[in-house]
């Protein structure tokens, strides 16, 4: 458990640094860019600092098959949509969605307190890509039937 | 290339500044208050110096020249300082683009009971001069206007809103830090009352500063204790610091001129260079702007994307971006000249210093481009900021 700042007797960087991790994800992004006929989009944006992530995915049975993004914010906005597509790449729609922004900050070794909000972008937007094609395949059996 | 371009933010001490200084550490240690022996005098005579260099750098007398911790401490014993001495006058006006030492000593008072009015600017970053003038109010204790902005680099008329202030019988404080030993500044032909100076800023040592208090200008003072600084500062003199200001003060002023022209010559090469980039444009005033300052936007990247970007390629420059500050709150002075916060968001600030060069500048051209396009092709706007504004609606619902 983290202990507050005032009674830690040693210094914890990630206060203030981005990992080296996360680093390297901002500066080789996989997946970047966008995606031609995806299958589910999601797109968000933080109010709070005004930053927006695209999620673009391919889905075939059930599963991601190709997922990419598009940021417009800070390093850790970079990093962590980044590393949320390649979390979800390959994983079943039911798994993906469970994907939470703390799954997200453990995946790139943390990150400083004040840019967790950074990784509720991407545990969002990639919810939100999910439930837009949830919404267009159910429309489609819908007219099947 | 190691590329220190934020020097608004603050400065490495000069070599003969730091010469200077040395004896006061280790062998003229003596207090100044203790001048009945020889290193207590030597120790005054050190900090007397210092006041006649900082008071001839403003046209102010020595005793007009009150020794502090900084611009911090400068803004706050000004602003906190007049507003408590006087009880029926419980108004003051400052611009919208001031310091967070202004602002933030403004919301204190705020809270003690005091009105404050935000005078606006424009687009530059010029401050309103006829809202300033339908601002004043019977009980206007004082008008707080900063010389330039520490952002986007617009120096204010000063001398006017001087001139208004002392028209209608009000204290006029200014916050120089940014100016002082970088522009010619004289306290009397600018009807200036009270003026903060920082030294970290010109080459001195952090930690010190003045304020300027003009003869017959009464304060309250934040310290109390032995009465030192005309009883306006309590607390035994930082010596070696207030030496090393002086001694930065006054080699700032004269070099100012030939350092002046270098520095302007390398911003227009700089602003030139840069805004070849599509898409970007400078902020600030076109010819009323610091010689050292450079601030651009560029559309559709992150501002601290693009700062961790120049510092991998060793430059060293600010943003005024939401991402980037303790806040997550967009840049005041970008907000009060009209950007919206999407555009905030590709701000960059460039000062430059005595270190740097032309190839230096010619450096940040060169790279500059590489890192906006990198960050353009991550960002999902290109064109324009499309679907931007539905995105941010979709707000967490955790
Ligand atoms: C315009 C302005 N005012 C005040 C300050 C604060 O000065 P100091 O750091 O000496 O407290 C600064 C610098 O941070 C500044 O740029
Ligand atoms: S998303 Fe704006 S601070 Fe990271």
């Amino acid at each position: 458990m983290k202990v507050p700042w005032h009674t830690s007797i040693s210094i914890d960087w990630s206060d203030w640094m981005y990992s080296d991790k996360l680093i390297e994800e901002f500066r080789n992004p996989k997946n970047m860019g966008k995606m031609e006929n995806p299958d589910g989009v999601g797109k968000v944006g933080n109010p709070t600092c005004g930053d927006v992530m695209y999620l673009y995915i391919k889905v075939n049975d059930d599963r991601i098959v190709d997922i990419k993004f598009e940021t417009f914010g800070c390093a850790a906005a970079i990093g962590t949509s980044s590393i949320i597509t390649e979390m979800a790449k390959g994983l079943t729609l039911d798994e993906a969605s469970k994907i939470t922004k703390q799954d997200v900050a453990d995946e790139v070794d943390g990150l400083p307190p004040i840019k967790m909000h950074c990784s509720v972008l991407a545990a969002d937007a990639l919810k939100l890509a999910i439930e837009d094609y949830r919404k267009k395949k159910g429309k489609k059996s819908d007219m099947k039937s | 290339m190691n590329v220190y371009m934020d020097h608004a933010s603050t400065t490495p001490v000069d070599p003969r500044v730091v010469e200077k200084m040395m004896p006061y550490f280790m062998e003229k240690y003596g207090n100044p208050s203790s001048s009945l022996y020889e290193i207590g005098r030597e120790a005054r005579k050190a900090v007397e110096e210092s006041r006649v260099k900082v008071a001839s750098a403003i046209n102010a007398a020595p005793g007009e020249i009150i020794f502090t911790s900084g611009g911090t401490e400068g803004d706050n014993l000004a602003i906190k300082g007049t507003a408590l001495l006087d009880k029926d006058k419980k108004h003051i006006i400052i611009s919208s683009i001031e310091h967070f030492s202004v602002l933030s000593t403004c919301d204190w008072l705020k809270k003690q009971g005091f009105e404050v009015t935000k005078v606006p600017v424009d687009r530059y970053g010029v401050v309103d001069l006829s809202e300033l003038e339908n601002a004043i109010r019977k009980d206007t204790a004082l008008i707080s206007v900063m010389h330039a902005n520490n952002e986007i680099g617009t120096i204010e008329p000063i001398e006017e809103i001087g001139r208004i202030a002392s028209d209608n019988g009000i204290i006029f404080h200014t916050n120089a830090c940014q100016t002082a030993g970088r522009v010619p500044i004289d306290v009397r032909k600018m009807d200036i009352d009270l003026m903060t100076l920082s030294s970290h800023k010109i080459y001195g040592p952090k930690g010190a500063g003045a304020i300027f208090v003009r003869k017959g200008t009464r304060l309250e003072p934040l310290f109390h204790g032995g009465g030192h600084e005309r009883k306006l500062r309590s607390g035994t003199e930082n010596v070696p610091g207030i030496v090393g200001f002086g001694e930065a003060l006054d080699l700032a002023c004269r070099e100012m001129r030939k350092e002046g022209e270098r520095l302007t010559r390398l911003r227009d090469r700089l602003i030139r260079g840069i805004l070849k980039i599509e898409r970007s444009w400078l902020n600030g005033h076109p010819e009323k702007r610091l010689p050292n300052n450079a601030h651009f936007c560029f559309k559709f990247i992150e501002g601290e994307s693009m700062i961790l970007e120049l510092d991998f390629n060793g430059i060293s420059g600010g943003t005024g971006s939401a991402c980037s500050s303790p806040t997550l709150e967009p840049s005041h002075v970008l907000s009060a000249i009209g950007l919206p916060k999407e555009d905030v968001h590709g701000s960059l600030r460039l000062t430059l210093g005595k270190q740097n060069t032309k190839e230096e500048v010619d450096y940040v051209i060169e790279v500059l481009p590489k890192i906006i396009e990198r960050l353009r092709n991550i960002s999902p706007f290109k064109e324009d900021f499309g679907e931007y504004e539905s995105a941010l609606a979709h707000e967490h619902k955790h």
